[in-house]
């Protein structure tokens, strides 16, 4: 049996579904940040998939490494955004900051 | 001296009594002397108007000097009118002027002295001093819805001067009494006025005049001119209290007698021959002889009454209506110079007899009924001859003045009555001479003459100060005849007659006159004058003058006589002879029951009619307002309720509603991310399913 387009894909919504149920329903907020790197390397797969199985040349494998770069740059900013809320609030339970609500 | 010098003296005539009003009144609580300037100013008055008298009459003899200002411009639609304020000054103006300041300053100063001690005298001399302006302003305008005003002024201030000692309720009830029975006469005027306004549009009189006798008519017609002029004339017979509006003058006599004296003797009740004298140029021969009834009816009624009143001021109260009577009559009868010469003799001569009876008043401390007076003649020499000789000129007896006039106005009824056949006047004109005689030397003798009755207010009385007999004295030396005419039997040669007085001027039709009436023109100087030419009427009177002159002398002296024989010599018991003739006495001294009359038909009347009124406005008007206001209130609280129900029940429905909703949905706002985050997903699995 060869691996074909079929068997990426599977493993690319496998991974976004964990990453969904990560951010969902993760307490903690790095474990939240950390299911939206499992969503984004979902995604980095697909479009590698796509690249290689259809006809577009290497315009997936470029987006993929932009998505890298993004997700480094978005981990960054997303921590700091973290680390303030600790600072400010002394928890990072997501649970507990519903300061939105008002 | 020019004529814009003599229009500014007079402007100042009529004005300067109207800053005393103010002053007076406005100062008179604070500054207890501010009589004093009243006094002063009628003083300047009086020295004005006597230089105007001397001026008008030495360089503007037949001239009449105009002034005009616009007072009110008045524009409805397209029509446009002026109403002004003029002055209009001929002799008979400045003569009258003349009068009235000087009367009225004599009153002034006499009041200094009889008012003494009285709570309100600062208030009384301002009154003096309105009435002295309203007065001069009568006197002076000529327009005569000016006049009007002023009209009703001199009503106020006599309201005023009557009712001065209002506590006393006969007071109160004079003045009101004499402030309506003056509006009845008034109404009549205001509706004539209007006629002349609606024909005319215009007020002034000589424009009245000129289109009169350019053939333009009230309507069109003669009768309408004669209606016109018989309504102006209520206006008269209000203020001149003829009949049958004479009954408020009596009673008038609750005012301070120099009060009496002045308005309701000498000026006021003469504004209404004064207004007479100023339209006599529209009056028809029909209006001139409804006129002349009236006046021999007021000059023969009030004459009879006043033979048996007792109090002092009433006796003189009803020989005023008589003579003013005798005017009035005079001018229907078409003696215009007469008449107002008698107007000016008069005002002398009652003027002294009313200050004379104040003076008597004034010493007797109050008594006024002359039963209990008597023997004052040695007390009081000065009022009492000065008396003598004021009650000689008003029975016409010769070398007075009032024998001048009175004599001349019998002689022009008889004339008149021998041209036109109405008998009646000259009858009940002598009549009434030989009645006023009677009445004045009665009440001369129960006064001064016989016994004191009461001794001691007798004994305790005395003349009145200089400042009351001076007054006296001078308006008595007028009486005498040496100011009028050097010929003392014969007045028509007097400068009075032939040059002040003009002479009448008609400008109704030719054929609503009376027939000896026509006009003339005559060039003098460079000016036309039109004037009556009474050819036939001198002639017929010169026919009858010594006629006149003997009858009425000898009923006058014959009128004395007897009342010498009835009440100096006692030859005739005059108790008996009022037992004898029961009925004419109390018909007299009731005053031929007029009050009684009137309260019983027109007083009785009004107050049913009033009562009817006030029953319609409470039961009927009241009732509608009072539904109306009921209906109002229930579909009020209707509209109120259905407000506070349904419309606000819509509105706090609405509230609650949205108050609901938001709660329900309020509950998904959490403010957790990952409650919205879920919410997301599963809303795009929702719309992927119904999209797909």
């Amino acid at each position: 049996m060869t691996v074909g387009l079929i068997h990426f894909l599977v493993v690319s919504s496998l991974l976004f579904s964990f990453g969904l149920y990560a951010i969902i329903t993760r307490k903690n907020a790095i474990m939240v940040l950390m299911g939206i790197e499992l969503i984004l390397n979902a995604a980095n797969i697909n479009f590698v998939a796509f690249s290689r199985f259809g006809n577009f040349g290497y315009s997936g494998h470029l987006i993929a490494l932009f998505v890298i770069v993004l997700a480094a740059a978005e981990a960054a900013i997303a921590l700091a955004i973290v680390l303030n809320i600790y600072k400010n609030l002394s928890t990072v339970n997501v649970d507990e900051i519903d300061n939105l609500r008002e | 001296m020019n004529e814009i010098t003599i229009i500014n003296i007079s402007l100042l005539i009529l004005v300067l009594p109207l800053l005393g009003f103010i002053i007076t009144l406005l100062l008179g609580k604070k500054v207890k002397s501010i009589y004093l300037f009243e006094n002063f100013i009628l003083v300047i008055v009086f020295l004005l108007s006597s230089y105007l008298l001397y001026s008008k009459l030495n360089f503007f003899q037949n001239q009449k000097l105009f002034f005009e200002f616009n007072w009110i411009d008045i524009k409805i639609l397209e029509s446009k009118f002026a109403i002004n304020f003029g002055v209009m000054i001929d002799n008979i103006t400045a003569i009258m002027l003349f009068v009235v300041a000087l009367i009225s300053m004599l009153v002034h100063l006499y009041s200094i002295e009889y008012m003494k001690g009285d709570a309100k005298y600062n208030r009384y001399f301002a009154y003096l001093g309105i009435f002295t302006f309203s007065m001069n302003g009568i006197v002076l305008t000529n327009s005569i819805l000016i006049m009007y005003v002023f009209w009703e002024l001199v009503g106020l201030s006599s309201y005023l001067l009557i009712g001065f000692w209002f506590e006393k309720k006969s007071a109160s009830e004079a003045s009101k009494k004499a402030f309506t029975v003056n509006r009845i006469g008034d109404i009549g005027m205001f509706v004539g006025i209007l006629i002349l306004f609606y024909t005319y549009n215009t007020f002034s009189f000589d424009k009245i005049f000129t289109s009169i006798e350019n053939g333009s008519l009230p309507f069109n017609s003669e009768y309408w001119l004669t209606i016109t002029g018989i309504l102006l004339f209520c206006g008269a017979i209000g203020k001149s209290a003829q009949f049958p509006l004479h009954v408020w003058l009596p009673d008038a006599m609750e005012g301070p007698t120099p009060v009496s004296a002045l308005i309701h003797a000498a000026t006021m009740v003469a504004a209404g021959v004064y207004l007479v004298i100023r339209i006599f140029g529209l009056l028809t021969a029909d209006a001139m002889l409804f006129i002349a009834i009236i006046g021999v009816i007021s000059s023969f009624i009030p004459a009879t009454i006043a033979l048996t009143q007792n109090d002092i001021k009433k006796v003189l109260a009803y020989s005023t209506i008589s003579q003013l009577g005798y005017m009035i009559m005079a001018l229907g009868i078409g003696a215009y110079q007469f008449a107002f010469f008698h107007l000016v003799t008069h005002a002398f001569f009652k003027a002294a007899l009313f200050l004379g009876a104040g003076s008597v008043i004034h010493s007797m401390h109050n008594e006024q009924d002359i039963k209990y007076m008597g023997g004052l003649k040695e007390k009081m020499p000065l009022t009492y001859w000065t008396f003598i000789i004021s009650s000689l000129a008003i029975s016409g007896i010769p070398l007075t003045s009032g024998f001048l006039s009175k004599d001349g106005i019998i002689a022009s009824s008889l004339a008149f009555a021998n041209l036109t056949g109405y008998y009646l006047f000259p009858i009940f004109s002598l009549i009434v001479a030989f009645l006023t005689a009677f009445y004045m030397f009665r009440l001369i003798i129960l006064t001064f003459h016989g016994q004191p009755k009461i001794l001691d207010k007798f004994e305790k009385a005395h003349e009145s100060p200089f400042l009351m007999v001076m007054p006296l004295v001078l308006l008595a030396t007028l009486s005498i005849f040496i100011w009028y005419t050097p010929n003392p039997l014969n007045s028509e040669q007097g400068w009075v007659l032939s040059s002040w007085i003009e002479k009448p001027t008609l400008f109704t039709p030719e054929n609503s006159r009376y027939d000896f009436m026509k006009t003339k023109s005559d060039i003098i100087g460079n000016q036309k004058l039109s004037y009556i030419d009474s050819k036939i009427y001198r002639e017929a009177m010169h026919n009858v003058h010594y006629t006149a002159m003997m009858l009425s002398g000898i009923l006058a002296v014959t009128g004395i006589l007897m009342a010498f024989v009835f009440y100096q010599w006692k030859k005739i018991n005059v108790q008996s002879l009022t037992n004898k003739l029961k009925i004419f006495y109390n018909l007299s001294s009731n005053k031929w029951y007029f009050d009684e009359i009137y309260n019983k038909s027109l007083v009785a009347f009004t107050i049913i009619f009033s009562k009817i009124l006030a029953w319609f406005d409470s039961k009927i008007i009241d009732g509608i307002v009072n539904l109306v206001g009921i209906a109002t209130k229930k579909f009020s609280f209707f509209i109120g309720n259905f407000d506070k129900y349904v419309i606000d029940g819509i509105v706090n429905f609405t509230a609650y509603f949205n108050g609901f909703i938001g709660l329900l949905v309020r509950r998904i706002q959490t403010g957790k991310v990952q409650t919205y985050l879920a919410l997301v997903i599963f809303s795009l699995v929702v719309l992927i399913f119904i999209f797909n």
